[in-house]
């Protein structure tokens, strides 16, 4: 929501007040905007000074405020400054250059929903802000050059839009890992469908590094989407990781000794985007899945169901998008050898505890699992060096176009009713799927995830209906928490 | 489709099987899409069944309709109408024999299942158009469904059922004829009690019926028959050769499906595929730390 600043310059005791639910940043501005006006050339106003940021009630924060107040105060001295359907962002230095600040890119949009026409912001910031369509960007390196522009004086250096997508950092490829040809299938099946994943094996099996090959597997975000993405990047200031106009999906890895506020979103004031948020349109890998404290993972639960998470706080929630695709690894037990050579040494209790972590909030969002095995073994199979990530990517991006629903999570997103008309079974797979729900148990949840996935298997395959061998081989990835 | 045509001895599509009979029609009422079919398995009962007893039809009708083997029946309540229903759901043929002219849809509250059949197989009968369903017609309409059907399966009966008659002429031609047990309070199951201590084999899974009948098999795919067939205890013969070879490779010892893969050159996807086949079948499980072990 646009802020509009105002000031007020009365008669009275030199001062200098700023009102509208602020916080600490805003309340220093006055430090800042008091020596770079002077040291701009002008004159801070020896009289009571009231600044008020409207809407009251709003809690604001940040320093993007400081060249708005500064505007509006020599604005209140000097009719000559014309001020007509612009905003301003910016924090002032003391030597009145201007400084780049988070967040611009949404800002910007927000404005021009706003029906905001011209912009000033730093320097530093136009490109960012030019992203943004419908507003006029214009970079100001520092205050007077903005003070000569809005005084018909000067002119400022236009923000250009540049869409060209930006090279981001390479991904791993999938070639580089060594053999472990069932978990790369499912990481296929995963990307074309846009299923969530749980990867089980001992320490040092290849799970992590699987899961860091997986975003080569997906096909480049569309353009409005990968703008929605760099629009959370730079609330978080975090924008230099990832260029703004990059296409590539983001990839996020959070340790499990995150808090739950850097996971989810939150933080002291107006709350921040977390982990998930910056994973939107991308991957969420959660490395040691059972080491995530169960509030953590409780957590995620509203994000995984509703693609998006609100962060309440007393005066304002915020609701931030969080549309990723979920990796989870996990060691089959606490110890890590549970089914291996070397034997577990878990309690029965310990073991019970670690997979309960999962079963709850994770469990019924994951469509497959797969084993990850350790490698010595099968070091003597591995003749070939395997699939290179593009030739994989190629398959996914058929898959994803033969069943195009405009949904970025693909197939995964289907509800009940949808995926029974999109799978058009044949009549031997409806069979198998009935009787599996006889012998294997399967839940009314867990007989859609398979069907979902099968659907995705006979995507890849170009198959039009879900047929008895894609199902068989969604059953085999189906989610099995008893062992 | 949507008129009846009389099929005659001499028309190509007269199933030849009605000439086993001793007194044959003289000729069939046609009404629907699917005629008469090979392989063909009866599914009959009682009219007044229990709700176990339509389930029981209804899924052996899946089953078989699933396995490409058509259902055929007589259109009564009950059992009947679950054996029509069942194949229908599974995508399957049926056919209904009629006690009736072709026009005539008797029970009347039976006039969607009805068309259903008319859609996805056919109805069939040898009285004229207009003919009421007299008692008397039952009976002789009971002979043409023993003498369509490679087998005849009853699910529910009692001792003065309809259906015994149905089992009377089946075993007279030599069709194949199994029995549903049941309690031996049951009512409903009286009947077929008593078949079953007669000498009829009991039928306790689908895997009586192709025991039984072993034509019957040739005619199905293989991959589905292993599903419908597999049974605790039995020998890894019973399972297609795909799923035999990856049986055979495991031997004793749990394996990684990467291994069964490398050696026998399969792609993840065909391993994933057949092994999830197996696990269905009973007859292998994963073990945690992403093994898998034979457990036949």
């Amino acid at each position: 929501m646009p802020v509009t600043v105002e000031a007020d310059i009365a008669n009275g005791l030199p001062g200098f007040t700023i009102v509208g639910l602020t916080d600490r940043a805003i309340q220093e501005a006055r430090e800042r905007v008091k020596p770079a006006i002077r040291n701009a050339g002008f004159k801070f106003p020896q009289r009571r000074v009231t600044v008020n940021l409207a809407p009251a009630e709003l809690p604001k924060e940040g320093t993007g405020f400081d060249l708005a107040i500064a505007i509006a105060i020599l604005r209140a001295e000097d009719q000559s400054i014309l001020l007509d359907g612009l905003a301003f962002l910016g924090e002032l230095a003391l030597d009145a250059s201007l400084r780049p600040v988070t967040g611009v890119l949404p800002m910007a949009r927000c404005l021009a929903a706003a029906g905001i026409r011209r912009l000033i912001v730093p320097v530093e910031n136009a490109p960012e802000a030019a992203l943004a369509e419908g507003v006029e960007v214009l970079g100001a390196s520092s205050l007077q050059r903005c003070v000569d522009y809005l005084r018909g004086e000067g002119s400022l250096i236009p923000g250009v839009r540049d869409t060209s997508p930006a090279g981001a950092a390479p991904e791993p490829d999938l070639a580089a890992v060594r053999g472990q040809a069932q978990a790369k299938r499912a990481l296929e099946i995963a990307a074309a469908g846009g299923h969530n994943v749980l990867m089980t094996g001992p320490p040092g099996a290849g799970k992590t590094m699987l899961a860091r090959t997986f975003p080569s597997l997906l096909p480049d975000l569309p353009y409005d989407a990968a703008l929605e993405v760099a629009a959370i990047y730079s609330l978080r200031g975090t924008l230099r990781e990832r260029p703004p106009t990059t296409l590539r999906p983001p990839f996020r890895a959070p340790h499990h000794s995150i808090s739950r506020a850097g996971l989810v979103g939150g933080g002291t004031g107006l709350a921040q985007p977390g982990e998930i948020s910056l994973a939107h349109r991308g991957v969420l890998f959660l490395d040691e899945l059972c080491e995530f404290s169960r509030q953590h993972l409780e957590a995620l639960r509203q994000p995984l169901e509703e693609h998006s998470v609100t962060v309440a706080r007393a005066r304002a929630a915020v609701t931030y998008p969080a549309d990723f695709m979920f990796i989870g690894a996990s060691n089959p037990c606490p110890c890590g050898h549970l089914g291996d050579a070397q034997g577990c040494s878990c309690e029965p209790r310990q073991l019970n505890a670690y997979h309960g972590k999962i079963s709850g909030p994770i469990k019924d969002r994951i469509d497959l699992v797969v084993s990850v095995p350790r490698q010595e073994y099968r070091e003597i199979f591995d003749g070939a060096a395997g699939e290179s990530s593009s030739s994989v990517r190629n398959r996914v991006e058929g898959a994803r176009s033969r069943r195009d629903r405009g949904a970025a999570h693909g197939n995964a997103a289907l509800t009940g009713r949808e995926i029974l008309a999109a799978a058009r079974a044949t009549a031997p797979a409806r069979r198998l799927l009935a009787l599996s729900g006889e012998r294997l148990h399967l839940s009314a949840r867990g007989f859609f995830r398979v069907l979902r996935v099968a659907r995705t298997i006979s995507d890849l395959a170009g198959e039009d209906r879900v047929g008895e061998d894609a199902l068989a081989e969604a059953l085999h990835y189906r989610i099995e928490m008893a062992g | 489709m949507s008129e009846p045509r009389w099929l005659e001895p001499s028309a190509p599509d007269w199933p030849e099987r009605l000439d086993h009979l001793a007194s044959p029609p003289a000729g069939l009422w046609q009404l629907g899409s699917i005629g008469p079919q090979q392989p063909c398995v009866a599914i009959v009962g009682s009219r007044r069944a229990t709700f176990g007893g339509v389930e029981i039809a209804s899924s052996i009708a899946r089953d078989l309709a699933a396995a490409g083997i058509q259902v055929v029946s007589g259109m009564a309540l009950g059992i009947d109408a679950a054996a029509h229903n069942g194949a229908l759901e599974a995508g399957g043929s049926t056919v209904a024999v009629l006690g009736c002219g072709i026009d005539i849809c008797y029970p009347s509250r039976h006039a969607e299942l009805r068309r259903r059949i008319i859609a996805g197989g056919s109805l069939i009968t040898e009285e004229p158009a207009g003919t009421p369903p007299f008692k008397y017609n039952f009976p002789k309409r009971n002979r043409i469904i023993a003498a369509l059907a490679q087998a005849v399966v009853v699910v529910e009966a009692t001792e003065r059922s309809g259906a015994l008659s149905t089992a009377r002429w089946a075993a007279d031609l030599g069709r194949e004829v199994l029995a549903v047990p049941g309690s031996i309070r049951a009512r409903q199951s009286s009947g077929t009690n008593l078949l079953i201590r007669d000498g009829v084999r009991p039928f306790l899974s689908l895997a009586d019926l192709l025991d039984a009948v072993p034509e019957l098999q040739t005619a199905i795919p293989h991959t589905t028959l292993d599903f419908v067939q597999a049974r605790p205890g039995g020998g890894i013969e019973r399972f297609s050769p795909p799923l035999r070879e990856i049986l055979a490779r495991m031997g004793t010892q749990p394996v990684y499906p990467d291994q069964v893969g490398a050696t026998l050159g399969l792609s993840p996807a065909l391993v994933a595929s057949r092994l999830g086949a197996l696990e269905l079948a009973g007859a292998v499980m994963s073990l945690p730390g992403g093994l898998v072990a034979r457990t036949v």
